[in-house]
């Protein structure tokens, strides 16, 4: 009786929610003209990057410690256990692994570079490099990662820590994340390098801190 | 119908679809399911009704992206907290707390 | 109706049917699988919306890493109700 009660109510919102849609009038606000009148100054020739990074960056700072303080909270989460290498894959399967990373490697370093033109940048190219590190671990060329150790705990750090830098060193200057526009390419680059590799391990991170805790056992 | 419409309208059935599953659905690897598609519909609204006139929009798809990892961490968190809910108690749905 | 149209009117439907079938599947394992077919059919909607960007980002995040993270939760909480049964 419940059930049928909150489909039905799901039923007429999603009725009410779409015809809304169709009565829309356009959106008074568009940001589209002021995008690409100041992408010359955004120190990147890509829209979506130049939003991301540059117009607002406030958002995607608050994103990094978001994720950064998720991955805290699954460490303590997850209980204290010995960590075991997951059972190896067949050989065939570790060899395509082994030939594969190197291109995935390759692969994030590239996105990591198009990002400042074109499609890509350090969200894809840290997923990328997260997937890498998940197929070792899957394959059983990496074990699941113990208690983070201090190299480890910097690397994850990183991308928050030189953004977090960068936001206060302008904010020195007056303005919160307000890059001079001579510097913006060089001051992206430089975040865009730290967001990738930290990306990469809090994303792997996410899935090698979880799957530890079944390993090992019988 | 321009695509950003049809898909923003997609996105309006998924949305109730994602709500409802959350509050029918017992099983908690369920709920984080269907809390994944009411995120998909969310974006797919964000995205798809900007783009109405089928012009890109940049500013909704990066917001869109950066809800995409937002909801990544959020799902790995709920998957850490119900393997431990089921490692201390045995149990994979949240108790009843009211009885109607 | 043109080519495009009709690609997106069944892109649409293939979204909503994967969507409805992993919350109604009876199976765990197929609705799983069923949202990692979802994460995927939405990255092509992403590319029909001109948003390249967030299509590669929910191809691996969306569908790969959180298809991952799923399937490995089921793995565990599935060994671990063999073992009570077992025991």
């Amino acid at each position: 009786m419940k059930k049928i009660a909150i489909q039905l109510a799901a039923l007429v919102f999603a009725l009410v929610l779409g015809s809304a849609m169709l009565d829309l009038d356009p959106a008074p606000v568009d940001l589209r003209p002021a995008v690409a009148a100041h992408l010359e100054a955004s120190g990147v020739a890509h829209p979506v990057t130049a939003v991301l990074l540059n117009y607002r960056g406030y958002d995607t700072l608050l994103e990094v410690a978001v994720l950064l303080l998720a991955l805290f909270a699954i460490l303590a989460v997850i209980p204290d256990s010995q960590t075991g290498r997951p059972t190896p894959a067949a050989p065939v399967l570790q060899t395509l692994a082994r030939l594969a990373v190197p291109l995935m490697l390759v692969t994030a370093t590239f996105l990591l570079w198009a990002g400042a033109f074109r499609p890509g940048g350090a969200f894809q190219a840290g997923s990328v490099l997260a997937a890498a590190l998940v197929l070792l671990h899957l394959t059983g060329l990496l074990a699941g990662w113990p208690q983070p150790g201090a190299r480890l705990r910097w690397g994850l750090a990183a991308g928050f820590l030189v953004f977090l830098a960068v936001a206060a060193a302008l904010l020195l200057q007056g303005h919160l994340l307000q890059y001079p526009p001579a510097w913006a390419g060089l001051l992206i680059l430089c975040i865009e390098f730290a967001l990738t590799l930290s990306l990469g391990l809090l994303l792997a991170g996410l899935f090698l801190f979880l799957s530890r805790d079944t390993e090992g056992a019988p | 119908m321009s695509t950003g419409l049809l898909f923003a309208l997609v996105g309006a059935a998924l949305f109730p679809m994602g709500v409802a599953g959350l509050l029918v659905q017992r099983h908690l690897l369920r709920r984080i399911l269907a809390f994944n598609l009411m995120g998909s519909g969310a974006f797919l609204i964000l995205v798809g009704l900007a783009q109405r006139q089928d012009v890109a929009d940049p500013v909704p798809q990066a917001m869109v992206l950066t809800g995409i990892v937002v909801a990544v961490a959020a799902t790995a968190l709920a998957l850490a907290l119900t393997r431990r809910l089921y490692a201390l108690t045995g149990r994979l749905e949240l108790p009843d707390v009211e009885h109607d | 109706m043109s080519a495009a149209l009709a690609f997106d009117l069944l892109l649409a439907a293939g979204l909503l049917w994967s969507a409805w079938q992993s919350l109604s599947s009876a199976r765990l394992d197929r609705a799983i699988l069923l949202f990692i077919t979802f994460g995927l059919l939405l990255t092509l909607a992403w590319a029909r919306l001109s948003a390249p960007d967030i299509g590669l980002a929910e191809a691996a995040i969306g569908a790969g890493l959180t298809g991952a993270l799923l399937l490995d939760a089921y793995r565990a909480l599935k060994q671990g109700s063999d073992a009570q049964v077992n025991r």
